[in-house]
């Protein structure tokens, strides 16, 4: 099994600050693959940095194709495409303006008029809403519009950023298991999430982060039954302090 | 102050070629380069202070000095005036102005105000130019020279003493000013209104007094231009003069008083250089080239010529402050007693549209306890605490610190409780040291203004702040980092400096927004001992974090949100051990 | 005040307004996508006005000397940045795309005779060397800085205004242009005659505004542009290249300058400092639109034609000063308007 995104020794951070401190990690064609763990792992960081939204060090490749040094938009034409935390969506246009943008790089090929109408399939809503400005739908709406957004490019690796904030379960579910099917699309499929339980009931294997490194990593049924994950989330207490106070050389 | 390789070379320097009608040997050709570069390092101080240190670009100074250099002009020959006399009026002239334009446009922010610089400068240009008994685009002759005594100041060497004389003074009393408590109240404008108002200093006010100012010294310099020149037309105040002085700071780099003089001289010699290079008579190479290097100099780096050797040579920076062994305390509050509840919410909603961000939120902290406030991503925390900080305004409910009501207050009202507060994103001020960061924590004990600040009469209140703040270092362990610049540190350490700029307001409630984020381990310890330390002594904290393992270790109680509203409350094993709040961090299953 | 005065007001006002319009326009589009305040707009009206003056006048201009000297820069700044074992592709590459249409301006300069081109050819060779220097304006001061902070930016596009007027004054000299009428001919209305110098200013101005409506709001190209306006982050994860963004704004902003140029020197003489109040009143009128309204935008700078000609009805020297002034209440009442709660961004 070839590895259609494969991640090597990954740094980034904000100026000084490290956050994602040497992180590898594969995903196949056609395989979903979770990354969770707790708030301030890293997770959004490293998404970011394989989008090359932030300047990194270590090895990205996609398909085999090194992605270090290349902008945002040279990884979209290589095959990657990001759903941010923010989404970021095109507010004031239009939801069929955003996925018609979102198939910029395949304007004018014959592909460019079916794109739209397989997003509609895969989102009915969407088809409702379709003249209406981004801004006026519902979180769900915005999410799914974002993923449809992000699926009129073709990708062949596609990052999801906590996909499930703000939204409530049941929209949770049915986007989730929406994403399920990509599978059989053959994209390959890289989600961050919080809600770990929801992830690992999709997601065919997954990585645990925590502080910027990878802590755990196993088949999603594995890390679905691992008791160290509720430790990870909620945090370990430890033996009394020192009394002195240090200084700072 | 020392001297720098890039100052023009110092004529007094030959003082051995003593002639009794020319105490100077130098050419008058220089000297008059001199004079008027003078003139424009005294409009560059100005614009250091509003535009380096302050943040806010002005494109007007030029305006002002033509204010000021009309009402001499005016008043010294129509209303028989001497020069000398005049001045406190154009002083007043141009500061009367400068409140007027400051009241209205000082509240803009972003990129509004300094459009609303080259419209006004724009606007009294074209006032200079129309105004027929201002002597319209003619102009005026024959202004009488300045007199002191029987003595005039005519030629340009006499003219030199007087234009460096003031240039001397007005950098000497600046760096006075930078150096007091109004002078750290400038500087925290470029920290942002939040870090200002967080910790008392009034955004607006500060503004307009970094505004008045920088228009005074430009009025100064216009006097001595029309006073030098003794002819007056309003083509040097146009937008174009207002641009250039623009550009002198930005040579000499902006937020360094040798720069003025440096890009001064710099761009008064440009012109002659030119020629030398061309040689022709081509004034339209001079704006191409001003233009060409400020682009090039913009584009490499935004620090300017001073800026670039200073950030080589460290000792350029101004002197450390001085801590006198003996310094008056500061006047402390007392501290929270046992028991007493310092902060309060009651059933506190806010909504964001249509989406409920915070929802009948209810807590307390009380003295002597560590409250931490926790939950996963969009659980509502940060919401919560902007509330709580007066960041924004709840929707319903009520917010109670130190039993006032502060619904809705601004950050100001938090803070003269005596609740001071951490940033998420360290707000320190990069260009002062360590100290004088810390010292703004203190800017609401501390009385002294702008005018003891020029004059130095400040100087107890001085070393007391100075005092307070090296203690409070020194208890965090920060003691021989006190005078490096706060850019220079580690992020650990810097959080440690703004942990200890809070305690420095003499606070009786702490708020902390996520404290331990991007530390190391060893730095987490020392930020959890100082905190335990503090617990001791009975001051409360209450602190946002995600860090679960940092959070378990320190806190005594712990509030749980989830979805904007609490979910429960009780002590960290407690906590724990509780299966909502193990599921509300791992997710329902779907 | 009675009618025909009136209408003789409306007509001055509306076609001044409607120069500022354009100008308006070329800053909306250009702050919206880039967020540089481009200040420099009106030295392109001069430019393209002195350009055109000068075929008439019988000479031709030596503008393409500067579009041709500005391009080698780029091309060489090309080919230092791209890695050494692409050089000479790029170099290929760049000799091609920089330096092919400047080379036929050049020729066209020292080949032809104003003469011979006739009107419709004065034009057209005025268009073609004017907007090549809005790209390369971007190209050469603000693509690499593109990630600067609105004030230095503003500072740079300052500066460049500044150069941009020696520029301005070495290549034209400082004598003014006025340029004939292009359509001799006038309509009757009521008490007056409509000249055809106004009817092709507002002609012009609807079909400027018509067209850029239909490019932003139907063609893809067009919304990719506003994409990129809205959210830049949004734009670049679709694959929308940035720079190439900044670089259609700016040749837009520099096409509606040669326009405005164009039209302007057959109704004002046009000397080589006259764009700084022009472009002035257009950023005006594009400060009443906050920066981001079209709409208000354009009905700012018809009101501020319509001041001007009040102002010089009633004889007042104070025109320009009034408009001045107006612009401080009216940014307080946008500053107002667009105020957030939150934090302002530190400057640092």
């Amino acid at each position: 099994m070839s590895a259609r995104l494969e991640i090597t020794g990954l740094k980034a951070g904000y100026g000084q600050i490290p956050v994602v401190l040497g992180v590898d990690l594969q995903i196949a064609a056609g395989e979903i693959v979770t990354v969770i763990g707790p708030n301030g792992a890293g997770k959004t960081t490293l998404l970011n940095a394989i989008m090359g939204v932030l300047p990194a060090a270590g090895g990205i490749a996609l398909a085999g194709k090194p992605l270090a040094g290349l902008a945002v938009e040279e990884r979209v034409a290589a095959g990657l495409s990001l759903v941010s935390e923010r989404r970021e969506l095109f507010g004031q246009m239009s939801v069929e303006d955003n996925l018609t943008l979102g198939g910029w790089l395949h304007r004018g090929t014959k592909t460019a008029g079916t794109a739209i109408a397989d997003i509609f399939a895969l989102f009915p809503r969407l088809k409702e809403r379709r003249a209406q400005a981004a801004k006026t739908l519902s979180g769900g709406e915005r999410q799914m519009l974002a993923i449809g957004r992000a699926l009129m490019a073709w990708p062949r690796v596609l990052l999801l950023d906590e996909p499930s904030l703000g939204l409530a379960p049941r929209i949770v579910a049915e986007m989730l298991g929406t994403v399920a099917t990509l599978r059989a699309q053959g994209v390959a499929v890289l989600l961050i999430e919080q809600n770990a339980r929801a992830a690992l009931r999709i997601a065919d294997r997954g990585y645990v982060m925590e502080l910027g490194q990878i802590a755990l990593s196993g088949s999603a049924d594995e890390l679905a039954k691992d008791d160290r994950i509720a430790r990870l989330y909620l945090g370990q207490k430890q033996p009394g302090q020192s009394a002195a106070p240090p200084v700072i050389a | 102050m020392r001297s720098r390789p890039n100052d023009p070379p110092h004529p007094l320097g030959r003082r051995t070629c003593r002639v009794r009608h020319r105490p100077f040997c130098v050419p008058s050709f220089w000297l008059t380069l001199l004079d008027l570069a003078g003139i424009s390092a005294l409009i560059g101080l100005g614009l250091v202070l509003l535009t380096g240190v302050a943040g806010l670009t002005s494109f007007g100074q030029a305006a002002f000095s033509g204010i000021a250099a009309y009402t001499s002009a005016y008043l010294t020959l129509f209303s028989g005036f001497s020069p000398l006399a005049a001045l406190p009026f154009c002083l007043l002239a141009v500061a009367l102005a400068a409140l007027l334009l400051g009241a209205v446009t000082l509240r803009l922010s972003g990129h509004y105000l300094p459009i609303s610089t080259i419209a006004w400068a724009a606007a009294i240009f074209f006032l200079f130019a129309q105004l027929q008994v201002l002597g319209g685009q003619t102009g005026l002759a024959g202004i009488p020279p300045v007199s002191i005594g029987g003595f005039k100041f005519i030629s340009a060497s006499n003219c030199f003493i007087l234009i460096w004389a003031c240039v001397l003074t007005a950098i000497v009393t600046q760096q006075f000013l930078l150096g007091s408590r109004t002078g750290r109240a400038i500087h925290t404008l470029r920290g942002g209104a939040l870090l200002a108002e967080s910790f008392g200093i009034p955004v607006f006010r500060t503004r307009l007094t970094a505004f008045v100012y920088a228009a005074l010294l430009a009025g100064l310099a216009g006097w001595l231009y029309v006073e030098f020149i003794r002819f007056l037309n309003p083509t040097p105040f146009d937008i174009t003069a207002g641009i250039k002085d623009l550009f002198v700071v930005m040579i000499g780099g902006a937020a360094y008083p040798w720069g003025a003089v440096a890009g001064a001289a710099i761009l008064s010699a440009l012109p002659d250089l030119l020629q030398a290079v061309t040689g022709g008579q081509n004034e339209n190479y001079n704006l191409i080239a001003y233009g060409v290097i400020i682009v090039l100099l913009l584009q490499r780096s935004r620090i300017g010529l001073v800026g670039a050797l200073a950030a080589r040579f460290p000792a350029f920076q101004g002197p450390d402050v001085k801590v006198p062994p003996s310094a008056a305390a500061l006047p402390a509050r007392p501290v929270p007693r046992p028991g007493e509840v310092l902060l309060k919410a009651e059933a506190v909603e806010k909504w964001f549209g249509g989406l409920c961000a915070v929802r009948d939120m209810s807590f307390e902290v009380g003295a002597g306890e560590i409250v931490g406030l926790i939950g996963p991503n969009g659980a509502g925390k940060s919401t919560m605490f902007n509330l709580i900080t007066g960041a924004d305004r709840p929707g319903s409910g009520r917010i109670t610190l130190c039993g006032a009501d502060v619904t809705g207050a601004k950050p100001g009202a938090a803070i003269r409780l005596g609740v001071s507060r951490s940033f998420q994103h360290v707000k320190l001020l990069r260009g002062l040291s360590v100290l004088e960061n810390v010292m703004i924590g203190a800017h609401l004990r501390g009385r002294r203004g702008v005018v003891s600040g020029l004059f130095r009469r400040d100087r107890a209140e001085e070393s007391s702040m100075a005092a307070e703040a090296e203690r409070h270092l020194r208890r965090a362990g920060l003691g021989n980092v006190m005078h490096r610049p706060a850019g220079s540190l580690a992020l650990g350490p810097q959080r440690l400096v703004e942990v200890t700029r809070a305690l420095c307001a003499d606070p009786v409630l702490l708020l902390l927004d996520e404290p331990a984020a991007g530390l190391r381990h060893a730095e987490k310890q020392e930020l959890a001992q100082l905190l335990h330390n503090l617990r001791d002594e009975g001051m409360p904290v209450l602190l946002v974090e995600h860090d679960m393992d940092f959070v378990m270790n320190l806190v005594d109680r712990l509030v749980v949100m989830d979805a904007g509203a609490k979910l429960t409350e009780g002590v960290p094993d407690a906590v724990q051990a509780d299966q909502r709040v193990l599921d509300v961090y791992l997710g329902g299953v779907a | 005040m009675n009618t025909t005065i009136a209408m003789l007001l409306i007509q001055d006002g509306l076609t001044s307004g409607t120069i500022y319009a354009l100008i308006a326009l070329g800053l909306l589009i250009v702050f919206t996508i880039t967020r540089i305040i481009l200040v420099p707009q009106g030295q392109f009206v001069t430019f393209s006005a002195l350009t055109y003056g000068t075929l008439q006048y019988g000479t031709m201009p030596l503008t393409a000397v500067l579009v041709a000297g500005l391009a080698v820069i780029a091309a060489d700044l090309d080919v230092a940045g791209a890695p050494a074992d692409r050089r000479w592709l790029t170099a290929r590459d760049a000799a091609w795309r920089q330096l092919a249409w400047p080379a036929v301006l050049l020729v066209v300069t020292f080949f032809a005779n104003p003469a011979a081109l006739g009107i419709f050819g004065q034009i057209l060779f005025t268009i073609a060397v004017v907007v090549p220097l809005g790209p390369l304006m971007y190209r050469l001061v603000f693509a690499p800085m593109a990630d600067a902070n609105i004030l230095p930016l503003l500072i740079v596009a300052v500066a460049v205004d500044v150069a941009m007027g020696g520029l301005g004054l070495l290549l034209f000299g400082s004598d003014g242009v006025r340029t004939a009428p292009l359509l001799a001919m006038s309509i009757p209305l009521g008490a007056i005659r409509i000249h055809g110098a106004v009817l092709l200013v507002l002609g012009t101005g609807a079909a400027a505004m018509l067209g850029l409506f239909l490019f932003f709001g139907r063609t893809l190209q067009g919304k990719a542009l506003r994409a990129t306006a809205y959210n830049a982050l949004g734009a670049r994860l679709v694959g929308i290249r940035v720079r190439r963004a900044g670089q259609i704004a700016f040749l837009l902003a520099a096409a509606l300058g040669a326009v405005s140029g164009i039209l302007v020197s057959s109704i004002m003489t046009v000397y080589f400092d006259s764009g700084f109040i022009i472009g002035l009143k257009g950023f005006i009128a594009a400060i009443i639109g906050g920066l981001a309204s079209y709409p208000l935008a354009v009905g700012g700078a018809l009101v501020i034609g319509m001041i001007e000609a009040l102002s010089a009805f009633y004889n007042s020297a104070f025109q320009d000063v009034i408009v001045l002034s107006a612009l401080v209440p009216i940014l307080v009442i946008r500053s107002l308007l667009s105020r957030d709660l939150a934090d302002e961004e530190p400057a640092e």
